[in-house]
């Protein structure tokens, strides 16, 4: 019997999968869509609550990785269990059996332009959480003026809205957002920040420092009330209209940048191999675990695992534990079998 | 304000209409403030498009006042509307078209209401046989007039002998297009555009050389709102309304507006005298107001039709700064005459000449 | 001027832009606890005179952020500075210094 396991999706879910998985014997093929390793990490800028770079935390996670096998631009073509083990055949002609697969796929940012209201790729000044982190990254973009006096975050972008077809909360959101409120603050100190919010959730541990630092350190202006729709007046300037619900008032204001917290949505490359192998998703459109609390882990299917945002909506600290869990979760199944 | 990122929204939304065969109804209303319009469309459609448009005079009201001034229940609405389908389907028609955006609204309510609720369906189809001995059926298609004038917006333009162009300056017309709420805001996917950045009057619009004039409040009503109008002590609501857009939309200065409601281009259009009375504002060019026209008058004077054929004479705001503009030739002594020089009167001069 | 019997109705709408800057920054220079505040309504709840009268301190800081100086001013003044609402403060806000800082700042024309 061979050892081969099959990890798909390079993010840090699926490199720390592979490190754990590698450190205790087996033999880890990583399959990656993308030219690179590191999904959405290696887009970001910073990490809240601290803000560390994302580079750090990308660093240490493929430098952990020696010694695994992983394939860039490659896709899964087909899937399917033989007997006890899944055959799997990549879009490089390679084909491998496996004793297992971790599904580490991640999610996809939700395409904020559905939210036609708020004019993503519309207005000239309209921009996304991963816009701005590139922003902050590379220290480019032309949506972005040289002094803007007054920038707005909009929380809850396909999140927690059923006419966007996604009930749930992203729970990352809100902490990227005020952990990104604070740093425009930074960048542009003459600048008024206004975040839109409908309820803050900031509850790991250090968020509500995070949230207490942007009010006193950086004089955030938290507004409880969701943004309704936006327009462009004459000098191109955004007028952002919403209620503030505490004052039971609508309210209206001027903006020169408007950063919408896109939510997450199970990542559509991945529902695609889930497809093959017939795996099932909730209404929300993340992969069912087998229960929803001892064995967050397990797929219905014997032989398929989840780490991370496949499963909903994950913080790394959350994503890389469940990480760690799966390749454990792994070694028990394969110790069993033999 | 990035074009491309419009024109993908307009392609996410298109709809079929076909290519000829409809059938027409009037709106209850139009034919009294904009008295030419419906003549119009159908002398375009019949002899300039060469399109089969058939009208009965047994069609009414769709009852959309009534009932969206809570004046009848939604039953009986839709057994008004029960009768006007049975009425095409009489006439060997199936193909849809109504002059009014209410009637527009209410239809395609009507239809979505039947396809989720089909046991209402059937008691509708019970009730139009009980009253009046008529077959049910449905239309294929439904469309509002002014698809119609979208779909053949280019082959107007290949006749039109003039264009909303400034003859002087040679420079596109600068055009405010407001589109009646019950077009697309309750059914987004009905409406050429959707409902955020609808496409319909736009398209129009750019097809016949103007420029589209996005302003903050372009979404917002017109204030019509039937029982904020209907009410004289609510009026001020809607006149509220009206005052907003015209605010959001002066610093853009608009050469003229555009508009596909029967509510919509009275209201705006009325409404501006109303405050110039109050606040001693007007929102054009030297003193004047802002003409607004229904999208069959903009065709009318595309395809060269006489103004005061298409009842330029009756809007509030007068219309001459903008036919000059376009270069549009009229006789002034002809503007309150009718058919065959019948002399029309003249309407009492409000106090601010300069509408 | 003709009459019609009806009238063009103000907005109610608040104009974020209108917010003043400058004083709110003399307002956090005499107390930056301001700045503080997650709306919990803690100090409204607890609070004497609102028993009696319109008092609410939450509310007043919001209200000037909002540029409504003249109302947040209203919902200050009947405070008896019991200092009940120092007590239930979460965030341990010294609303006996903001309360008369924000009438010092606010009251002056």
């Amino acid at each position: 019997m061979n050892n081969n396991v099959i990890v798909i999706g390079g993010g840090p879910c699926g490199l720390e999968a592979s490190a754990q998985l590698h450190k205790m014997g087996y033999n880890v093929i990583l399959i990656e869509k993308d030219d690179h390793l590191g999904g959405h990490l290696a887009k970001w800028d910073r990490l809240f609550p601290e803000g560390i770079p994302a580079k750090e935390l990308l660093d240490q996670l493929t430098g952990n990785i020696n010694g695994v096998k992983y394939f860039l631009k490659t896709e899964v073509k087909s899937i399917n269990l033989l007997d006890k083990e899944y055959n799997v055949i990549l879009s490089n002609g390679i084909t491998i059996l496996a004793q297992a697969v971790l599904m580490a796929s991640g999610f996809d940012l939700f395409p904020a332009q559905k939210k036609e209201e708020y004019g993503y790729g519309i207005y000239d000044h309209v921009i996304t959480n991963a816009d701005l982190e590139n922003y902050f990254k590379t220290g480019k973009d032309c949506r972005i003026k040289q002094n803007p006096q007054r920038i707005g975050f909009v929380h809850c972008v396909g999140s927690r809205d059923e006419k966007a077809g996604n009930r749930y909360c992203s729970k990352v959101c809100c902490a990227t957002a005020v952990k990104q409120a604070c740093e425009v603050k930074e960048a542009f100190p003459d600048a008024q920040v206004y975040c839109f919010y409908m309820d803050l959730r900031m509850f790991g541990r250090g968020y509500e420092d995070l949230y207490l630092k942007a009010q006193r350190d950086c004089g955030v202006r938290f507004i409880r009330g969701r943004v309704s729709e936006v327009a462009e007046d004459l000098n191109k300037q955004l007028v952002v209209k919403a209620e503030d619900t505490l004052s039971g008032k609508p309210i209206k204001v001027t903006l020169d940048l408007l950063v919408l917290m896109s939510g997450m949505t199970n990542c559509s490359a991945g529902t695609r191999i889930a497809e093959m192998l017939s795996l099932k998703r909730d209404e929300d459109g993340f992969f069912t675990c087998k229960d929803t609390i001892f064995s967050l882990q397990e797929s219905d299917k014997s032989g398929v695992f989840y780490a991370g945002a496949c499963t909903g909506p994950k913080t790394l600290p959350d994503t890389l534990h469940e990480a760690r869990a799966a390749a454990l979760a792994i070694n028990n199944y394969i110790k069993n079998k033999e | 304000m990035i074009y491309e990122g419009k024109q993908k929204i307009w392609s996410d939304y298109q709809k079929d209409i076909p290519d000829d065969h409809y059938f027409y109804v009037r709106s209850c209303i139009r034919q009294s403030f904009f008295p030419a319009s419906e003549q119009v469309f159908l002398d375009i459609t019949r002899n300039r498009l060469k399109k089969d448009f058939f009208e009965t005079e047994h069609h009414t009201t769709c009852g959309g006042i009534a009932y969206h001034s809570d004046a009848i229940p939604q039953e009986t609405a839709m057994t008004i509307i029960a009768r006007q389908f049975a009425l095409m389907n009489k006439y060997g028609y199936e193909n849809y078209v109504c002059s009014c955006i209410t009637s527009f609204g209410l239809y395609t309510e009507t239809l979505e209401t039947w396809r989720e609720f089909p046991e209402l369906e059937a008691k509708i189809k019970e009730k139009l046989w009980e009253s009046c001995k008529l077959e049910f059926a449905k239309p294929k298609y439904l469309a509002h007039a002014s698809d119609i004038i979208y779909k053949f917006r280019n082959q107007i333009a290949q006749q039109a002998k003039f264009k909303l162009i400034n003859k002087k300056t040679g420079e596109p017309l600068r055009v405010v297009e407001h589109i009646g709420c019950h077009y697309a805001k309750m059914f987004p996917s009905k409406g050429f555009g959707g409902a955020e950045y609808p496409y319909v009057l736009a398209g129009m619009i750019e097809a016949w050389g103007g420029e589209v004039i996005d302003y903050p409040e372009r979404r917002h009503c017109c204030g019509f709102g039937f029982r904020q109008y209907l009410v004289q002590s609510n009026r001020g609501y809607s006149l509220s309304n009206t005052h907003k857009k015209f605010e959001s939309m002066e610093p853009f200065k608009p050469d003229m507006i555009i508009t596909n409601c029967p509510g919509c281009p009275y209201f705006l259009d009325r409404w501006q005298y109303v405050i110039s009375e109050m606040e001693g504002k007007t929102y054009g060019q030297d003193g004047h107001g802002i003409p607004v026209f229904t999208y069959e008058e903009v065709a009318g004077l595309v395809l060269g039709y006489d103004p005061w054929d298409l009842g330029l004479q009756v809007h509030q705001v007068s219309v001459e700064p903008l036919l000059d503009k376009m270069g549009i030739p009229y006789d002034p002594a002809k503007k309150y005459q009718g058919v065959n020089g019948k002399d029309l009167g003249r309407p009492e001069l409000p106090s601010c000449p300069g509408l | 001027m003709a009459t019609f019997g009806y009238s063009l109705t103000p907005s109610s709408r608040i104009d974020l832009c209108k917010f003043n800057q400058e004083k709110w920054n003399r307002l956090v220079e005499l107390e930056s606890d301001v700045l503080k505040c997650m709306a919990c309504g803690s100090c409204t709840a607890s609070c004497t005179a609102g028993k009696f009268t319109r008092t609410s301190l939450r509310s007043a800081i919001l209200y000037i952020q909002n540029g409504q100086e003249k109302q947040a001013l209203e919902l200050v003044q009947s405070c008896l500075l019991c200092g009940k609402c120092f007590m239930v403060c979460p965030r341990a806000i010294n609303t006996r210094n903001l309360l008369l800082s924000i009438n010092k700042i606010y009251s002056v024309k």
